[in-house]
């Protein structure tokens, strides 16, 4: 008589009326939402070429970055985003160090809670922190994964399906996606798996050494390619992964020199390819070590794309969470913000 | 002293080979008789306790190679007071405490404490193993002989890595020197250091460091010439793989002289259990595969598996409360220890096997005279209702420690009455 334990896969990320309530990974979730995402953020890429770039969607609204891992990038653009959104938006870094002062994280989480925030926006090193925090905090908190530890990074893989859709259209399923690089230790490339498969994309690889490859990746949906240039032949969009220097340490590599020789994304390389390939790269890069300059500079690279569509998705995200995103940018003017939350069922 | 009569039981005791109705007389903390059914209470003999165990079965008390008591060290977390009395409602009569407490258990003031503070709280027995190596630091001896003498049943490192082979060897022939049992947690620290789960898909999903199965495998591999070359005894505890199974069976077919355990939820989780960083199925070892759990259930079944195990690790609240590699790995096991066991009779494994494996056997292999119930043995009886269907609740554990993940479970077989040296403690 003994049941089978729950396994807690129940989606705490969305809420009862299925609408996207916490966005802590792209798994489990279904191709209506992330498409919903990409319309959204599509909406907001207008707003942010134009001269005024804010809407008051968010206003009254305060948004929390709570990193406990330093970034400057992704901290930025959750900051341009809710300041285009007209949210406050409150940037607090938590040094490893203070949490080992005796705060544990739950009591840290509950005294920013004091403090009447609608949003929180966690960055933190260990894998699972984000769902952590999303099942911690009080019921009428949104809370958005910016990265945790290798498990999950999903506004970095939800704007490269933007930079994707953007350059390659809408059908996935024609495409041939390689990622190359660092998977075992990369959330970005966990997120960007899932979502991929979601989409209905044809074929998503991986290429990198075995040392750099979490054991049964394949499960997850990927076709595995040990060797670059036979794993980017005939792909439609490359992407790079940062290589961390301290992968030297732990014996994952012998070297950078190696590294870029057998890894490194290069020109000549490149050829292999689909001509109308795209390569991409959620930064920062290192150049001569993951891919030479002239493919980062050159004329397939959407690698500055993607960091510009990063704030579109991201104010995509954030008005989703917080049930303000039907309004459209066009009416701003419609509803008091107060009143936003009641626009989630409809 | 006073005296008892259990009427009317189902008494199975494997050791002795017995499956029978039976009345049980206990006298100064002994069997004294043991006879037909609804025979003893009409004999004229001076009866205090009466209890009628019609429709109960009454089997040896349960041995449980493998509990942490938190004492001393970490009394935050449980005592053993509050653990042995959890223990004693659940069946068990004795418990084996391993040497990672605070002090280490490596010198006899540590393991007078536990004894003594066990005797004090008056329910299950505890027995104690001590440290393999001065301060479980992997480096120097450890006065073995003297904590022998002290009352340690064997020797361990608990999850503690040793410095080098040559080390592990030296203990080995050194513990062989007094005819001790070591007990190796089978663990290369290189393989697992960091580690939070079974290195396998749902890892590799959840983004968590994995730990593969050569770090329990390439630990027994390198311990089995050790054992050829100085004749130690050895017990392989909390045995998670397959591959495990395999090696100790091989090793047991060459007649060298190891035993293995499991702990019980191994046989009942997987690492799917962890779902979305379910930190109650943080364990070390780590929960493995579908695959490996057939093959430990078969263990066993076929007996290459001789005993299962709480492997009891109470925690207090907040060492759970964080993100899952953060959390401390362990359940609050003893509660759940008897149904999870029992439940084995559902895939074909009979309880004779089923109770031997609780009882006679690590009895045997801590070398202790309990786990058996003929005329003559020490009167640690668990009675239980084999029948009863409960749903475990963690709001009605005993124990300090409420991190289980079988919180809501349906359980089948429910203790009624612990006896322990004739004195009942548990109903």
């Amino acid at each position: 008589m003994v049941n089978k334990a729950s396994n807690q896969t129940a989606n705490i990320q969305l809420d009862n009326n299925g609408q996207l309530k916490h966005f802590l990974t792209t798994e489990g979730l279904s191709s209506e939402i992330l498409t919903q995402i990409l319309d959204t953020a599509e909406s907001f890429a207008n707003i942010n070429d134009q001269r005024v770039k804010k809407v008051p969607l968010l206003r009254g609204k305060t948004i929390v970055n709570l990193f406990f891992e330093a970034s400057t990038r992704t901290r930025t653009t959750f900051e341009l985003a809710a300041k285009r959104l007209s949210a406050d938006i409150l940037n607090i870094n938590i040094s490893t160090s203070s949490t080992s002062k005796g705060e544990t994280l739950l009591d840290t989480l509950q005294n920013i809670q004091a403090m009447q925030c609608d949003m929180f926006v966690v960055r933190h090193s260990d894998s699972g922190a984000a769902y952590f925090i999303a099942s911690h905090v009080a019921p009428n908190i949104s809370v958005i994964n910016a990265g945790d530890g290798s498990h999950a990074h999903p506004t970095q893989a939800m704007l490269d399906m933007f930079t994707i859709r953007r350059n390659k259209g809408a059908d996935f399923s024609r495409l041939r996606i390689a990622i190359v690089g660092d998977i075992l230790h990369s959330r970005v490339a966990r997120s960007q798996i899932h979502a991929l498969n979601i989409l209905n994309t044809g074929e998503v690889r991986v290429i990198a050494p075995r040392t750099l490859l979490p054991v049964d990746i394949e499960d997850m949906g990927v076709n595995i390619y040990n060797r670059l240039e036979t794993g980017i032949k005939d792909a439609d969009v490359v992407i790079m992964l940062r290589l961390q220097k301290e992968r030297m340490q732990g014996a994952f590599l012998p070297s950078e020199q190696e590294y870029y020789r057998l890894y490194g994304l290069t020109s000549s390389r490149l050829k292999a390819a689909r001509k109308d390939v795209i390569v991409m790269h959620p930064g920062p890069i290192n150049r001569g070590v993951e891919i030479d300059s002239s493919v980062a500079d050159g004329s397939h690279s959407v690698i500055l794309n993607q960091v510009s569509y990063g704030i579109s998705v991201r104010m995509a995200v954030m008005t989703m969470t917080l049930g303000s995103n039907q309004i459209l940018p066009e009416q701003p003017h419609a509803q008091s913000p107060a009143s936003n939350h009641g626009t989630r069922q409809s | 002293m006073t005296t008892l009569l259990i009427n009317n039981a189902h008494l199975i005791d494997p050791a002795n080979n017995v499956d029978r109705q039976a009345d049980i007389y206990i006298s100064r903390g002994k069997i004294e008789t043991i006879a037909e059914a609804n025979t003893l209470a009409s004999t004229g003999k001076e009866i205090d306790h009466h209890i009628d165990a019609s429709g109960l079965i009454a089997c040896p008390g349960l041995v449980d190679c493998c509990a942490r008591l938190r004492e001393p060290g970490d009394e935050n977390k449980a005592t053993i007071a509050t653990e042995t009395r959890a223990a004693s409602h659940a069946g068990i009569t004795t418990l084996c405490c391993p040497p990672d407490t605070d002090p280490a258990i490596d010198e006899p003031a540590v393991v007078k404490l536990i004894h003594q503070q066990a005797r004090h709280a008056g329910y299950s027995h505890v027995v104690t193993l001590g440290a393999l190596t001065a301060g479980l630091k992997g480096k120097h001896l450890s006065e073995m002989a003297a904590l022998s003498e002290a009352g340690c049943v064997g020797l361990s490192n608990a999850r503690h890595p040793i410095e080098n082979t040559l080390i592990l060897k030296r203990t080995f022939a050194y513990a062989a020197t007094f005819n001790l049992r070591v007990f190796i947690e089978p663990n290369e620290y290189s393989l697992s250091v960091g580690g939070c789960a079974h290195e396998g898909n749902v890892a590799s999903r959840l983004g968590l460091q994995g730990i593969p199965r050569s770090a329990e495998t390439v630990a027994i591999a390198s311990a089995i010439p050790l054992i050829k070359e100085t004749g130690v005894s050895v017990h392989f505890g909390r045995l998670s793989t397959a591959e495990a199974v395999t090696m100790i069976g091989r090793a047991k077919h060459d007649q060298l002289p190891i035993t293995a355990d499991v702990s019980a939820h191994q046989l009942y989780l997987t690492d799917d259990n962890l779902g979305h960083f379910n930190s109650a199925c943080h364990v070390q070892p780590p929960l493995r595969t579908q695959y490996d759990q057939d093959a430990l259930k078969q263990g066993v079944q076929n007996g290459i598996i001789d005993a299962i195990c709480s492997d009891h690790q109470p925690h207090e609240q907040d060492a759970k409360q964080a993100p899952f590699a953060s959390t401390e790995p362990g359940i609050s096991a003893l509660e759940s220890f008897l149904p999870l066991a029992l439940n084995l009779t559902r895939d074909g494994i009979d309880i004779h096997t089923i109770i031997r494996a609780i009882t006679a056997t690590p009895a045997h292999i801590l070398g202790l005279n309990y786990g058996q119930l003929a005329p003559g043995a020490v009167a640690d009886i668990c009675l239980f209702d084999a029948n009863e269907r409960w749903q475990f609740d963690t709001e009605k554990m005993l124990s300090c420690g409420r991190n289980t993940p079988f919180n809501g479970w349906h359980f089948q077989g429910k203790v009624k009455y612990t006896l322990v040296k004739g004195k009942l403690v548990g109903n």
